[in-house]
């Protein structure tokens, strides 16, 4: 028999995914008019993988000319082909890119990790069936817009050009196309610059699925590229995924045009804990809430609220629960946060470390060992925070979680709602009228009672206030891109 | 062996109190386990764990000394022709057998633990219970395996059940107890968890989940919501408590997915067979035949492993 | 001996209150016969300001008010509205509309604040739902307020356009601002006396009298309104607004079209001034047991 009080050390082996099986170009060109074409400036730029910043592939910079060129094969797409299909045939493509997408979902599972630097785990189960689980969903509404919109007249708006950014590579790909085409629309997306690789790859698809040339566009490249395509007057509708401040700069872009515009923007979101919650599912809502892909996004539970009378509680727990995590190489089976973004967006992170330090707040970090080379950052929880504190104020949008307690629900509520955000809420408690209390009275577009950031493509998804406006997903992710008369 | 209760102050909860479980939140938690993705010497060693901390166990009306003895040498020599394998940790018989067990493991190591209190349904009153559980310490065990009473726990007299739990654990001695909750009866999360903080401020060495008589028996979601009760009375009290899930762990998958779930929330320390047990008949051979088949690299048939 | 006619003064309506514009201007608008309206309060940005505070101050008791109780509000706007019908068709002819027209421009504002009545305890069912997640939740969508939102009315009419924007906004359970017709106001403020003597709490209708180009700079760049509805035709305006809107990303609505129209009503005028939320509880599925039966 062992010895007393004997500590038994049992690390996981490695288990990496193989990325045997799949098939990356070294060069990447644009996908417009079903045709793969080399961008007007010639230029070029490498796709990193974060996790070990080795070179992936390089890819093309489009310019104003080339969005130029996907915008007018994009329109003439929609007006020989696109507009004219009988609403079941659209249908049938877009079913048909599903079932492609699902056929090759391992490697673009692979894919997705190696470029973004999200651990295989959650691309593998998360990013990609939802992505595939999308196409599937709005292929379904082609052909029953009339059902979606009582009493009023569907019609499709022309060409959707959409701008996605880099934390759901794949699924915000997937997010802006079904929709745009299931309503009959055609589609000039621009992937970001760190995240490109799966677009091209979902371009691949959509080629091989013989979906009539000019239907979709891929256009890779910087800002100015989604520039480009946000000021082309040929564009009627703008979809994008992205930073509050640059939202904002499209707003006003378009301010005076015929465009119609959905924005899916930046949060701060409260995760509420009540003292009658199930407290060992709701640290797991917490880690989730904050710690699933690198923090990376928009509606993270960044702001944690727990009441007074289980604060140091959760606290132990949480610290206990953090310890546990595997933070390293995405590509492992068995890491749970993965690398962080970019260089620049550690930068970011980094910053706001020394920032809430600096404010005085109490900082803890797992005390998991990092990969030494790549882009990292601990989970991390920040104590001794005020509702006034910059780091509880502003998007840090990484592994970072600052904790305040509370009293009373009322005193919650109005701390909760005191944000210029609005994208989502977390509330954890046993008792169902608390429930409804709270999730009634929080100004968010979503919210998670016990439970946290789950999403489906039958549920809407989106902000109020600052968060931006319109909703994708479900039934309501339909009027994004529809005129109605 | 286990802290005495006594020597520790703490405050007997209000059982009603206890914490709530979601078990949809259980589920997606212990589906992360599952996806812990074991390989190569990491394997090994939790495999050879596992074998470590099997209490080999039969209970049948048909049992007979005969048949006891042969799972007893199966107990100490698990597969000879590979030197250098564990024994498991404990046999677990009925207390008639408790006699027989233990002549047979003398000098192994092996623990002898006996079921007691009417088991598997415990409805035998009090003193027929005290005098079950005292015929198996006399008669040599090392640990006893109680059950509580359900039926009472189902009509909420907690009080009643936690004083049964506390008069068992006086007559065991010097014999470590195990609570069997029998969560399969219990049905819901809460209920188990209600359990669990009952038989551990009861004064239970360890926490068992089922007899084995009853389906469900040892799921992920019942082992992680006790997992979670240990942890917690151990921040509380300072006492560490063991676990023995029993019944359904049947093969070296599952038993590693529930030493991952171990390792994630208890931590090394209860990664041993002091605080750790598989309740199995059938888990002991998959062990041997995957331990088999990572060294040799070839798939393993079960006509080369002993059956006892 | 001729009996002395009193005339009505005509003050602006914030927060529950009739005060006089803040700034202590006036304007007199004229008629096509160049007969004057009235000396109308020509509200200043301050004004704005103060009826934003009292908006936003109405609007949380406003948006938990049970939706059938709103509908039943709506509904007594209408039955006063209808009492005094010949005050609005006296206003509505000095403000040049002949009667016949006059006439039916009241009935129509009634009858369209009474379809938007039945419509306040309905907008979730139609719009919101069950969403069918393939997880193990329960989700479902319902519409709520957008907040505070600023309305510039129609300006070519002067009762049934401010009514037909004002009714969708507050049955989703909204307050608003509301920026009168500049020319022909008169309606505008007896339409507040309406509203106040109607169970609408005060501050849940804000309504100024005055120059919209004065009005809408601090009315739509206000951090703390959430939406503006344009209900009006020049495009410069409008590009001006959405510019106005960036800062705080306000919803902005535009319509333009006749409010006399019978289409010129439905269930997207709430719901545009409305947001979807969406929220998630999970579903116990108990081992073993079962539904089926």
């Amino acid at each position: 028999m062992a010895k007393k009080n004997e500590k038994i050390n049992w690390e996981y082996a490695p288990a990496p995914e193989s990325t045997g099986h799949i098939n990356l170009k070294e060069q990447y060109n644009l996908f417009i008019d079903g045709k793969w074409v080399k961008p007007n400036s010639g230029k070029y730029f490498d796709s990193i993988n974060p996790a070990n910043k080795e070179k992936l592939a390089s890819v093309a910079h489009a310019n104003e000319k080339d969005v130029d060129k996907a915008v007018k094969a994009a329109r003439k797409a929609y007006d020989t082909v696109w507009s004219k299909m009988a609403p079941s045939e659209r249908a049938k493509y877009i079913y048909r890119i599903a079932r492609l997408m699902q056929e090759r979902a391992r490697e673009f599972a692979v894919i997705e990790s190696l470029d973004a630097g999200k651990v295989i785990r959650e691309s593998r189960d998360v990013d990609v069936p939802l992505a595939c689980n999308h196409f599937f969903y709005y292929a379904g509404w082609a052909d029953k817009l009339e059902y979606a919109f009582p009493n009023r007249k569907v019609s499709s708006l022309g060409v959707a050009g959409q701008i996605i950014p880099w934390n759901f590579p794949l699924l915000m790909a997937a997010w802006k196309i079904a929709p745009a085409l299931a309503t009959g629309n055609t589609v000039v997306l621009k992937p970001a610059e760190t995240t490109s690789l799966t677009a091209l790859k979902l371009a691949e698809i959509i080629e091989e699925s013989g979906l009539p040339a000019g239907v979709v566009n891929i256009v890779t490249g910087f800002g100015d590229t989604g520039a480009a395509i946000v000021n082309h007057n040929d564009v009627d509708k703008i979809a994008f995924t992205g930073s509050t401040a640059v939202g904002k700069i499209i707003q006003k872009a378009i301010a005076g045009t015929h465009k119609k515009a959905t924005l899916e923007l930046g949060g701060k979101s409260a995760n509420i804990i009540l003292d009658d919650a199930p407290l060992d599912q709701a640290v797991e809502g917490i880690v989730n809430g904050i710690f699933f892909n690198q923090g990376h996004v928009c509606c993270a539970g960044s702001r944690l609220f727990v009441q007074e009378s289980v604060a140091d509680q959760v606290i132990e727990k949480l610290k206990h629960r953090m310890n546990s995590l595997i933070v390293g190489d995405p590509m492992d089976k068995n890491t749970d946060v993965g690398a962080i973004n970019s260089k620049e967006q550690l930068d970011v992170i980094n910053s706001y470390l020394k920032i809430g330090q600096a404010e005085g707040a109490t900082m803890y970090q797992a005390d998991c060992s990092l990969p030494k080379s790549g882009y990292y950052c601990r989970p991390t929880l920040f104590t001794d925070v005020a509702q006034s504190s910059r780091i509880v104020q502003e998007e840090i949008f990484g592994p970072v979680l600052t904790i305040q307690t509370f009293r009373t629900v009322d005193e919650v509520i109005q701390k909760a709602n005191n944000t210029p955000y609005g994208l989502a809420a977390g509330v954890w408690t046993d008792k169902g009228s608390r429930i409804f209390n709270l999730t009634t009275k929080l100004r968010a577009g979503v919210v998670w009672a016990n439970t946290y950031n789950k999403f489906d493509p039958t549920s809407p998804f989106g902000g109020y206030k600052e968060s931006g406006f319109g909703r994708e997903g479900g039934l309501h992710g339909l009027e994004a891109y529809v005129k109605l008369n | 062996m286990a802290k005495k209760k006594g020597s520790a102050t703490f405050s007997i909860p209000d059982f009603t109190q206890s914490p709530r479980i979601d078990k949809v939140g259980v589920e997606e938690r212990v589906s992360r386990f599952q996806k812990r993705s074991i390989k190569k010497e990491a394997k090994m060693q939790g495999l050879r764990m596992a074998l470590n901390m099997i209490d080999l166990t039969t209970l049948e009306g048909k049992d007979t000394p005969g048949k006891v003895k042969q799972m007893c040498f199966k107990a100490a020599h698990l597969h000879d022709v590979h030197p250098g394998l564990p024994t498991v940790a404990a046999v677990c018989v009925y207390p008639s057998m408790v006699a027989t067990a233990k002549k047979e493991v003398e000098g192994t190591g092996i623990k002898v633990a006996s079921v007691s209190t009417a088991f598997p349904s415990g409805q035998a009153p009090l003193e027929v219970k005290l005098m079950d559980t005292k015929f198996a310490v006399d008669a040599g065990a090392d640990e006893i395996d109680m059950v509580i009473s359900r039926g009472k726990f189902l009509s909420g007299e907690y009080n009643f059940v936690f004083d049964e739990i506390a008069a068992i654990k006086e007559a065991c001695g010097n014999a470590r107890l195990k609570v069997i909750l029998e969560t399969g009866e219990l049905v819901t999360l809460d209920n188990v968890r209600r359990a669990s903080d009952i038989a551990m401020y009861a004064g239970a060495d360890f926490i068992k989940t089922s007899t084995g008589k009853i389906q469900p028996a040892a799921t992920m979601q019942v082992t992680y919501t006790m997992l979670e009760a240990i942890r917690d009375f151990k921040l509380k009290t300072g006492i560490q408590v063991g676990m023995k899930p029993a019944g359904g762990i049947s093969n070296s998958k599952l038993a590693l997915h529930n030493l991952v779930m171990v390792n994630e929330v208890l931590g090394g320390e209860w990664l041993t067979n002091e605080w750790f047990r598989f309740g199995a008949s059938s888990l002991a051979n998959d062990v041997l035949m995957q331990i088999m088949k990572t060294e040799t690299g070839v798939y393993q048939s079960s006509d080369y492993f002993s059956i006892d | 001996m001729a009996r002395l006619e009193v005339l009505k003064t005509y003050k602006i309506y914030i927060g529950g209150a009739f005060p006089r514009t803040e700034s202590g201007r006036y304007y007199t608008p004229k008629n096509a016969k160049g007969e004057a309206l009235g000396n109308i309060c020509l509200s200043s940005r301050k004004d704005v300001r103060n009826a934003v505070v009292a908006a936003r101050k109405a609007f949380g008791g406003w948006s938990e008010r049970a939706a059938f109780n709103r509908g039943q509000i709506l509904y007594r706007i209408g039955e006063m509205l209808e009492g005094r019908k010949a005050q609005f068709v006296e206003e509505l002819q000095l403000q040049g509309v002949s009667k016949a027209k006059a006439e039916k421009e009241v009935g129509v504002a009634v009858d369209r604040l009474v379809y938007y009545a039945g419509w306040c305890d309905k907008v979730s069912q139609v719009s919101g739902g069950v969403n069918a997640v393939a997880s193990s939740h329960f989700n479902f969508s319902v519409n709520e307020p957008t907040g505070v939102v600023g309305i510039i009315a129609d300006q070519s009419t002067s009762l049934i356009g401010l009514v037909s924007q004002i009714a969708p906004v507050i049955a989703g359970g909204n307050s608003c601002v509301v920026l009168a017709s500049e020319e022909i106001p008169l309606c505008a403020i007896t339409f507040a006396e309406v509203l106040n003597s109607s169970d609408v709490p005060g501050g849940v209708v804000n309504i100024l009298t005055g120059s919209v180009d004065e009005m809408l700079k601090p009315l739509a760049t206000h951090m703390d309104v959430n939406a503006i509805v344009y209900a009006s035709t020049d495009a410069s305006k409008l590009k001006e607004i959405q510019e106005y809107a960036v800062d705080n990303l306000k919803r902005v609505r535009h319509y333009s079209q006749d409010w006399m129209d019978a289409d010129s009503q439905g269930l997207h005028f709430i719901t545009d001034l409305m947001e979807i939320k969406t929220t998630w509880h999970p579903i116990e599925n108990i081992g073993g047991a079962t539904s089926s039966y």
